[in-house]
């Protein structure tokens, strides 16, 4: 089908775009990279009256990553944020993750803060930045504000960012210590959105003990869901823990719905299996990750 | 639809060709290319972003053209399925691989198969089969069963390596 008429703005800056925005309020859509509102569009199931195309926004075409975190601009499309090799040297769990995010078409169009703006909750960037306690940053005629990703995400495709406001940036921090961090989820078909997906951050003590343990999920809630595993696992010998309890406690304390793809049980399963599976191994990145620090440091002493 | 619909001047360099039409800003880039150009090369399937029929290059990087409206690439360099050719106009080295290896039956899904895999090969000149596989993960075809396909993606990646006139035998 084909999508219903609408008055369509390109701002050529980002004034512009929330002078218009605020022209219009509530009448208007932003327009990213279309690849989650264009469909709505054409299936007619939005038929907003203005769009305000921000693809000329060229300012928001950056991806910043520093010690601290990376910040993604709006602009930034999936496939920018996967290939930046500053990004990926500080937090591989971006680039791990986008791998899921559809499939590279998609990812050629489609923009990381458009994928936080939309806030659906199987998009697997939507548990990326609530897992790292990230900030959504929002421009509006009146200024500019940032949030936290707990405050941003309100429910399922909803946010607290009003009519007027143009969501500027994303930050993803990096998380503190010696951490490994993994994403994996099933999916029907790689590149489809998630029956079940988890992403993990395990954090280890000086003695490569178990010192934290977290896990956000999609497509088993309706928003994205954090939970702290570390009480399983706390104190325990990074390649000895008892991954299998975290998994069943977190298995415990999720609440799926059942739908026309997996039932509420075969969800809760995927997720202690997977959460078990992830924890495993980002330990062992920890643990890996301290011993190459170490190997180079003390490569530099000689 | 309302009469006064506002219209845009579109102009896009297609394979290699400035063209230009006069749309609607709601004209989807696959209903330009195809009704406004007359270049049907580009197919429709699901018009939703899922079966990849569509897929074109826009500026180098393959993306649903169904899913852009024309208005917002204005000014892009857009390759379709008939701009894969060989600068002679013969087929390219993807579209050979296709048919050497009977890579279509009905063709509906062939447009978007032969655009993705010529901007993958660019990338990743010489894939294993397991790549190949997930090289075209995005693009659905009804008749194939897939294996002839993923067959030519590597025959694609060989005869990009190899002179156009040894290729052709
Ligand atoms: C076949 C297919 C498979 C997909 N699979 C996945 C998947 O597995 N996982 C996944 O996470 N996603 C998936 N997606 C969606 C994809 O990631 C989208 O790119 C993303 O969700 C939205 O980004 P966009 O730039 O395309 O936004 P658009 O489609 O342009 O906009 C989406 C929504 O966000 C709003 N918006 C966008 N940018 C801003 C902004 N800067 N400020 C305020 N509001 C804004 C828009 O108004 C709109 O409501 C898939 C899409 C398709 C077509
Ligand atoms: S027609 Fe565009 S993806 Fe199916
Ligand atoms: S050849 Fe018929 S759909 Fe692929």
């Amino acid at each position: 089908m084909k999508p219903a008429g609408f008055t369509y703005h390109r701002p050529a800056t980002v004034d512009d775009a929330v002078a218009v925005l605020a022209e219009v309020g509530p009448a208007g859509k932003v327009l990213a990279g279309g690849q989650s509102l264009v469909p709505l569009l054409n299936m007619r199931l939005a038929a907003p009256e203005h769009l305000v195309d921000v693809n000329r926004l060229s300012d928001l075409a950056y991806v910043r990553a520093d010690g601290d975190g990376v910040t993604v601009g709006a602009l930034a499309r999936h496939a920018d944020v996967e290939r930046d090799e500053a990004a990926y040297a500080v937090l591989p769990l971006l680039r791990d993750t986008l791998r899921h995010v559809a499939h590279p078409t998609i990812r050629n169009r489609g923009t990381t803060v458009g994928s936080i703006a939309h806030a659906d909750p199987a998009g697997e960037l939507t548990a990326v930045l609530a897992l790292l306690a990230g900030t959504v940053t929002l421009r509006s005629a009146a200024g500019e504000r940032t949030v936290t990703a707990a405050d941003f995400f309100t429910g399922p495709m909803s946010t607290c960012a009003g009519a007027a406001e143009l969501v500027t940036s994303v930050t993803f921090p990096v998380p503190e210590g010696r951490t490994g961090t993994v994403w994996t989820e099933v999916a029907r078909r790689h590149g489809d959105y998630a029956v079940c997906g988890t992403g993990v951050v395990v954090t280890l003590d000086d003695d490569l003990r178990v010192a934290g343990a977290r896990a956000a999920y999609v497509s088993v809630g309706p928003e994205p869901v954090v939970l702290d595993l570390t009480e399983a696992v706390a104190g325990e010998m990074h390649d000895a823990a008892d991954w299998p309890a975290a998994g069943r406690l977190a298995a415990g304390r999720l609440d799926p719905d059942d739908d026309i793809h997996a039932t509420a049980a075969y969800r809760t399963r995927l997720a202690e299996v997977l959460t078990t599976r992830a924890l495993r191994e980002a330990a062992g990145r920890a643990a890996g990750a301290t011993t190459a620090a170490r190997r180079e440091a003390s490569g530099g002493d000689q | 639809m309302s009469p006064a619909e506002e219209l845009y001047e579109v102009t896009l360099v297609v394979n290699g060709v400035p063209r230009s039409a006069t749309v609607p800003a709601r004209r989807l880039l696959s209903d330009f290319l195809r009704h406004d150009l007359e270049l049907t090369g580009t197919h429709v399937g699901c018009e939703h972003g899922v079966c990849g029929a569509c897929t074109v290059l826009v500026d180098g990087r393959p993306i649903r053209s169904c899913l852009q409206f024309a208005v917002t690439v204005d000014g892009a360099e857009v390759t379709t399925v008939e701009g894969c050719t060989r600068p002679d106009g013969e087929l390219g080295p993807v579209q050979q691989a296709f048919r050497d290896c009977h890579g279509l039956q009905c063709g509906f899904c062939t447009p978007g198969f032969v655009t993705t895999v010529t901007a993958y090969l660019e990338e990743n000149p010489a894939p294993t089969t397991e790549q190949a596989r997930e090289a075209i993960a995005g693009n659905l075809c009804r008749c194939t069963g897939y294996q002839n396909i993923v067959a030519s993606v590597l025959r694609a990646a060989e005869l990009r390596q190899t002179p156009a006139e040894e290729a052709s035998r």
